[in-house]
């Protein structure tokens, strides 16, 4: 199986060994990964603001770029409810460009959502390092779970990640409050909504906390760092690529 | 009422800044959000049954002309008169009309959030009828001249304390404590009022136009009362809240009741039929019904906002709302909060003017996923935004600050190209040098210092994953 990755322009500026994890993971999973140079972000800072119109060159961009692709992986859930859900609404009015979008969000998957719905991988190769043990929190992101019905696929993952094992949270699928924009904008609501998060990562008594999106790991790195918290934030994909390697 | 929708960020550092406030909005995902998820998940079907009430409101607001219709003869036909107010002022002006020729000094009211959006109340006082709110919430926040805080249960951010107080402040006598002793209080104080009342208004969760039947929902049994007792009820009723038949109405009350509460059925479900009969033991001598329109048209004009007009106003997506529990129901400056208020209350007020109120969400969706007719509230919000930075019906002009627009040039700049992106990369490295320290940025400048008052910022990555994937990535294939 071929995968192009579109590896979102958060993490390629702010976190690129969560892309290098995902391209790791992906292979060793047996698939032939692809990073299409000319990928830069899908445009939806710019949607959400209600900018639409600086939005559609970036998502026309996002769509010449993987047109061809046979799939595309993304590691957020976020953008790639973009692509597959609000692709369609900005081009409502533009059919040629709708049905372009259409194509390309039924191969566009999240990276767990890739893993298990795609190639059906439910089972994880066992690492060949030392045995690590790590328990771990997964916090649930708004657009995985409410915009592509994404729940179950990062939790089986992390099941059966080896030296892994899970701690439920309190509350997991309420938003951590970053909301993009929403952050910039109110960000002492997006404060007091992490605080809640916070409250209930710490009394998971997790050593690391787990997402499917940088963004809010952003947003619950930065309010743990701030509150003296040591718990680690990482991405589900450098889980698995830990748990793997 | 006049909107302070525009006030919305004074107002939610405020309620933020206030320790009870938050205590009191953290009870609200124990209690009711999780009393709704119970009660969802213990009905067979629920989700089936949110896919039909869904398409019943689709299909009614469709052919709303229809049903409104059909209503309103049925109503009629069971001797009750029927007004279509085009406005807020309209419909309080037949009232007055209606109460001046009636010689009514005093009316009785059930709870209603169309009344609060005509500001009834004011309009009564000024006109030298006393209204008096008999469902203890709205009674207690008509004494504190204030609008609801939830739209189930107006009084949500008034402690026992503040209960007490304000009661003991208004009847005299001792200040209670327990709970029922207040409740009491205030129906002692509320009993009299009952037969010294001349007019009852009620609202209508539901009009079902196939028997013109009146629908009322509540927990005390007061507004039944209102229907019955007073010579006059008038109910008022948004457009909206047409159902076509009794058995969908059958249907919403499950919905609705469940969501709203958690319960199975509220105490008190109140079906009206016009007017006393010759064989009713009780029952008013007038009916009429007031069927308000107040920019509800503007919503069903624009296909992407329409189904705001499905609303049950259960209450659920303001439970459900993570912003909602932080900044509470005042911050929304007029009577609809949360999320549901984020959308109607700009679009029955003006959206210019409360064009916060849709930015005021991390579109996390959690309100359409416990909405009993599943109606997508972020894409409205979504809409909103767009109709306000670029221009639209609702917004006329573009209303994007400058800061705004040039942020967003200056963000599409830098991400148009993949080069662009490489420039911008190391254009940020060097901003950011004095400020970075072990690969954290604690403190910024203004206009992002307030970001870092909650959380540290990661520095831009030295060598962003393209880089990498050049110089390494690519060229290693299988187990890299
Ligand atoms: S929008 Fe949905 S959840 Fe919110 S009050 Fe209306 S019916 Fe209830």
């Amino acid at each position: 199986m071929k995968a192009s990755l579109f590896v979102t322009c958060v993490v390629d500026q702010f976190y690129p060994e969560v892309g290098e994890s995902a391209v790791r993971v992906l292979r060793r999973l047996g698939v032939e990964v692809d990073f299409q140079e000319e990928q830069t972000c899908c445009g939806q800072p710019a949607f959400n603001s209600g900018f639409r119109s600086d939005a559609k060159p970036l998502a026309k961009r996002f769509l010449d770029t993987f047109e061809s692709s046979e799939s595309i992986v993304i590691p957020s859930g976020s953008c790639a409810a973009m692509v597959r859900v609000f692709y369609e609404e900005l081009f409502h009015d533009e059919p040629d460009l709708a049905a372009k979008a259409r194509n390309v969000a039924a191969k566009t998957f999240e990276l767990t959502e890739f893993i298990v719905d795609a190639l059906g991988i439910t089972r994880l190769p066992e690492s060949s390092g030392p045995p690590r043990r790590t328990r771990v929190t997964y916090h649930e992101g708004c657009h995985l779970r409410r915009e592509l019905g994404v729940m179950t696929q990062p939790r089986a993952l992390l099941e059966a990640a080896p030296g892994v094992e899970l701690a439920p949270m309190r509350q997991a699928d309420v938003c951590c409050g970053f909301g993009g924009a929403f952050a910039v904008k109110y960000p002492d609501i997006s404060g007091g909504m992490l605080a809640d998060k916070l409250r209930h990562v710490a009394e998971t008594g997790a050593d690391a906390v787990t997402a499917c999106d940088s963004t809010c790991l952003m947003q619950i790195a930065g309010g743990m760092e701030k509150s003296g918290m040591t718990t680690r934030a990482v991405h589900v994909a450098q889980l698995l690529d830990e748990a793997m390697g | 009422m006049k909107p302070k929708t525009g006030d919305f960020n004074r107002a939610a550092a405020s309620a933020l800044a206030d320790a009870d406030v938050q205590r009191n909005m953290r009870g609200l995902y124990d209690g009711f959000h999780m009393a709704r998820e119970r009660a969802a998940e213990a009905t067979p079907n629920w989700e089936d049954l949110r896919d039909r009430a869904r398409a019943v409101k689709a299909h009614t607001i469709e052919y709303l002309d229809h049903y409104l219709g059909m209503a309103a003869e049925n109503v009629e036909r069971a001797g009750g008169k029927v007004f279509f107010a085009k406005d807020a002022d309209e419909a309080s002006r037949y009232i007055l009309d209606l109460a001046a020729a009636r010689g009514v000094k005093t009316v009785i009211k059930s709870k209603s959030m169309l009344s609060e959006e005509m500001g009834l109340n004011a309009r009564l006082e000024e006109a030298g009828v006393e209204p008096v709110e008999t469902d203890l919430g709205e009674y207690l926040i008509q004494l504190r001249g204030e609008t609801p805080y939830h739209i189930v249960a107006p009084a949500l951010h008034l402690s026992k304390e503040q209960v007490a107080d304000l009661l003991q402040e208004e009847i005299g006598g001792p200040r209670y404590e327990r709970a029922e002793d207040l409740t009491a209080a205030a129906r002692e104080q509320l009993r009299g009022k009952f037969f010294e009342a001349d007019m009852g208004i009620t609202g209508a969760n539901f009009l079902v136009a196939e028997t013109g039947t009146l629908v009322l929902v509540t927990n005390e049994g007061n507004g039944r009362m209102c229907t019955s007792m007073p010579k006059v009820h008038v109910a008022i009723m948004g457009m909206e809240k047409v159902v076509p038949s009794m058995e969908d109405m059958g249907m919403f009350l499950r919905l609705l009741i469940r969501s709203a509460t958690g319960q199975r059925l509220s105490s008190y479900v109140t079906l009206v039929n016009g007017v006393r009969r010759d064989d009713d033991v009780d029952g008013p001598e007038e009916f009429h019904l007031v069927v308000v329109d107040n920019g509800r048209s503007k919503m069903l004009a624009d296909p992407a906002l329409r189904e705001a007009l499905y609303c049950l106003r259960c209450g659920a997506c303001l439970n459900a709302c993570p912003v909602y529990r932080k900044v509470g129901g005042h911050s929304y400056g007029w009577v609809y909060s949360g999320p549901i208020g984020a959308v109607v209350s700009p679009m029955l007020t003006s959206l210019p003017d409360a064009k916060d109120l849709p930015y005021a969400s991390s579109l996390c969706g959690a309100c359409r996923e416990v909405c009993p007719v599943r109606i997508d509230i972020p894409r409205m919000l979504l809409h909103m935004r767009s109709d306000l930075a670029e221009g639209g019906p609702h917004s006329g002009s573009p209303r994007a600050s400058l800061a705004e627009r040039l942020t967003m040039k200056a963000w599409r700049l830098a991400v148009a190209r993949p080069w662009m992106l490489r420039l911008a990369n190391r254009l940020a490295r060097l901003a950011q040098r004095p400020l970075v320290k072990d690969g954290r940025l604690r403190k910024l400048p203004p206009p992002l210092s307030a970001w870092t008052r909650h959380r540290t910022f990661p520095a831009v990555a030295s060598r962003p994953f393209r880089d990498r994937w050049r110089s390494e990535l690519r060229k290693s294939r299988r187990d890299g």
